[in-house]
């Protein structure tokens, strides 16, 4: 696997890692739930066609700064600053899980912000009456098989690197699901349903048919709410982390609809 | 010594196999097991029992606040504690206390430990504990990564309120109030003694430190489990240039008195085994909300050798498993035996942890009221007298409630 040029924005004065492959049209992209420790095959897949820019919210691997975000306006003004910063405004903007949160909330509350959007597997909607899994109420070997179906790959990824600071590099995954527990905790509704309608830009919604999470049937929801056109693509296979569990038919999707 | 008693409220009908049948005794517990005429029973019971402990001439009684849990009936200690203040002379009415960053407004807590004062003419003791990640996140909905900003941020909120002159306007982070000026404010001036129940974590030992408040370490498992983490405290008040004054600390012990060491073991064999085999039955996906540790406690209890034990307590509680009471007495989450090896036993925890401010578990689990009579009274008549006098003269206790003197209080 090839590396990524890496730089930094600064969000509220806070380093925020941003990655780029790959040449032409950008095509952004947040990361979900865990963030990225490491560049991923997907990402590759992605960089073969597009510039892909990977911003790091703060908090998750590569950022700080999630402890002065207290509210959604914190957060939402952090994305925008982070995005603008990476060079995105007017781009593709496609987000995973608290990633595609996010990047819907900013989209919703910035119009120009995204010429396209892809939203896989997004946090942000609960109906209690067919439930987002709780994934911060869940034993650690639980927590693998409900993120993804191939909770090998899922170790692999949070394995360390050879020379890795063990206590540092846990401590880098906990403090990402703080962060993610920081916005979205317990439900991770903040009103998003009433402002969906201010995103009217074309946008796909993709899901993991094997998503433990988020259920399928909230791509629905998410198409109901949105004013822009909208697609669902359901992946085969794929947990709530697609971009592991799927990474070429994922990759394959998106850049399908982006054309 | 002072020496208190403490109540945790629990709930005594719990099946036998509960762990077995039922997930967790704590968040989601099956709202079925509550029996409302049982719960009228029990809360007059309990209070009996705490009004029992004043008269036998404990120095203090003390409650404290759980949500959604089998073993700890109080979501209002403030309830208790009100009936208290009625009930008894003499005793301090501590509670242990009130999770501050659960209130909206917090001056909610200044308001009604200020009449808890008032009431009881100046025999509160105020404790502000940040509560655990069951009742504070899972149960109360809090925000993890939020819960200590907002709870510090209560706490001078609530500090303030109590000895501000006049009304003054609060814009804070989490709490915004035009007008803040609580009436009644509590007799005590300038203000109640404030103690911290907390876990392991440094930073609550250097701001007890810096506050000068009491901090008690409020676990299940007993001196030996404690041993450790008591150590760390006083570590870090050596290190902070404190002095060791055992008032500083507290610490809490579940005991079982009787004429000998066997009939002990028979008496309280069943509640001990009934606590620590259902009460203490919590999902472990309950234990660990992210954020709820700072990244430093999670630093320390990876490097530290003090930390490393901490955590092998933690396990332990993660790890459920059902005690027998012979493991439960060899690894002195209880103590028993007669009143002169109780005494000489609890004089060696409160040396050996230097703690002044000694809690006592006299009821747990399922003992029901007799042998909790048996208990508490066998403790104040022959166990109380061997330990008052420990720490003599040598210390101040700062930290012990001040009330209006005895022919101003109302009789």
């Amino acid at each position: 696997m090839s590396q990524p040029a890496e730089r930094i924005v600064r969000v509220n004065g806070e380093p925020c890692r941003v990655w780029e492959m790959g040449s032409g049209e950008p095509l952004g992209f947040v990361a979900g739930l865990g963030g990225l420790a490491r560049w991923t095959p997907f990402l590759d897949q992605l960089a073969a066609r597009r510039r892909v820019v990977v911003p790091s919210l703060p908090g998750f691997p590569g950022a700080l700064g999630h402890d002065r975000l207290d509210d959604l306006a914190d957060w939402v003004t952090a994305t925008l600053d982070l995005l603008e910063g990476a060079g995105l405004r007017g781009a593709d903007l496609a987000g995973a899980s608290i990633g595609a949160t996010l990047v819907a909330e900013a989209a919703a509350f910035s119009p120009g912000l995204a010429r396209r959007l892809v939203l896989v597997s997004p946090l942000g909607l609960f109906d209690e009456r067919e439930p987002v899994a709780d994934v911060w109420a869940q034993r650690p070997e639980q927590l693998l098989a409900l993120l993804s179906a191939h909770p090998e790959r899922l170790i692999a990824e949070l394995t360390p690197p050879a020379g890795e600071d063990l206590v540092e590099w846990q401590i880098l995954q906990l403090r990402a699901f703080e962060a993610a527990a920081r916005l979205l905790w317990p439900t991770g509704d903040l009103g998003l349903r009433k402002r969906l309608h201010r995103i009217a830009v074309p946008t796909l919604l993709v899901w993991g048919g094997a998503d433990r999470v988020v259920p399928a049937s909230y791509a629905k929801r998410f198409a109901e709410g949105i004013a822009g056109p909208t697609a669902i693509r359901a992946i085969e296979g794929a947990g709530h982390r697609a971009d592991l569990d799927a990474p070429e038919a994922l990759a394959e999707a998106i850049l399908a609809f982006l054309g | 010594m002072k020496l208190l008693w403490f109540h945790l409220m629990p709930y005594t009908d719990l099946p036998e196999d509960f762990a077995e049948r039922y997930g967790s005794v704590w968040v989601d517990i099956d709202p079925k097991l509550f029996d409302a005429r049982r719960g009228h029973q029990l809360y007059n019971e309990f209070i009996d029992e705490l009004e029992l402990a004043a008269e036998l001439g404990f120095d203090g009684i003390c409650v404290n606040e759980h949500h959604q849990n089998g073993y700890g009936l109080m979501p209002s200690p403030n309830l208790i504690a009100s009936a208290l203040c009625r009930s008894t002379r003499d005793a301090a009415i501590v509670v242990m206390g009130n999770s501050i960053a659960l209130y909206n407004p917090p001056t909610r807590v200044a308001e009604e430990f200020a009449m808890l004062d008032c009431l009881s003419g100046g025999r509160l003791v105020a404790g502000f504990p940040v509560g655990t990640p069951m009742d504070t996140c899972y149960a109360y909905g809090q925000n993890p990564s939020l819960l200590r900003a907002r709870y510090y941020e209560a706490h001078d909120l609530i500090v303030k309120a109590w000895q501000a002159r006049e009304a003054f306007a609060w814009n804070g982070r989490f709490n915004k109030q035009r007008y803040v000026n609580p009436w009644p404010r509590p007799v005590q001036k300038p203000h109640p003694p404030i103690w911290i129940p907390g876990g392991g974590s440094v930073e609550t030992w250097q701001w007890c430190a810096r506050m000068d408040y009491v901090y008690a370490y409020l676990s299940y498992f007993g001196y030996q489990a404690g041993r450790a983490v008591m150590q760390g405290f006083w570590d870090e008040m050596e290190r902070l240039g404190k002095d060791r004054n055992p008032y500083r600390a507290g610490f809490l012990q579940f005991v079982g008195v009787a004429e000998s060491r066997a009939e002990a073991m028979d008496l309280y064999r069943e509640s001990a085994e009934y606590f620590y085999g259902r009460c203490l039955c919590v999902d472990a996906r309950f234990a660990m909300p992210p954020g709820y540790t700072t990244e430093a406690t999670l630093r320390a209890k990876v490097t530290s050798q003090l930390a490393q034990a901490a955590r092998r307590a933690d396990e332990q509680k993660r790890a459920f498993s059902k005690p027998s009471f012979e493991e439960i007495v060899s690894k002195g989450y209880v103590i028993v035996g007669s009143p002169d090896e109780v005494a000489e036993q609890l004089r060696e925890v409160a040396t050996e942890l230097n703690v002044g401010q000694l809690m006592l578990l006299l009821q747990y689990g399922n003992m029901g009221r007799d042998l909790t009579a048996y208990n508490t009274e066998l403790f104040a008549k022959r166990v109380m007298p061997q330990l008052h006098e420990l720490f003599g003269e040598r210390w101040e206790n700062r930290w012990w409630p001040k009330p209006l003197p005895a022919e101003d209080r109302v009789r």
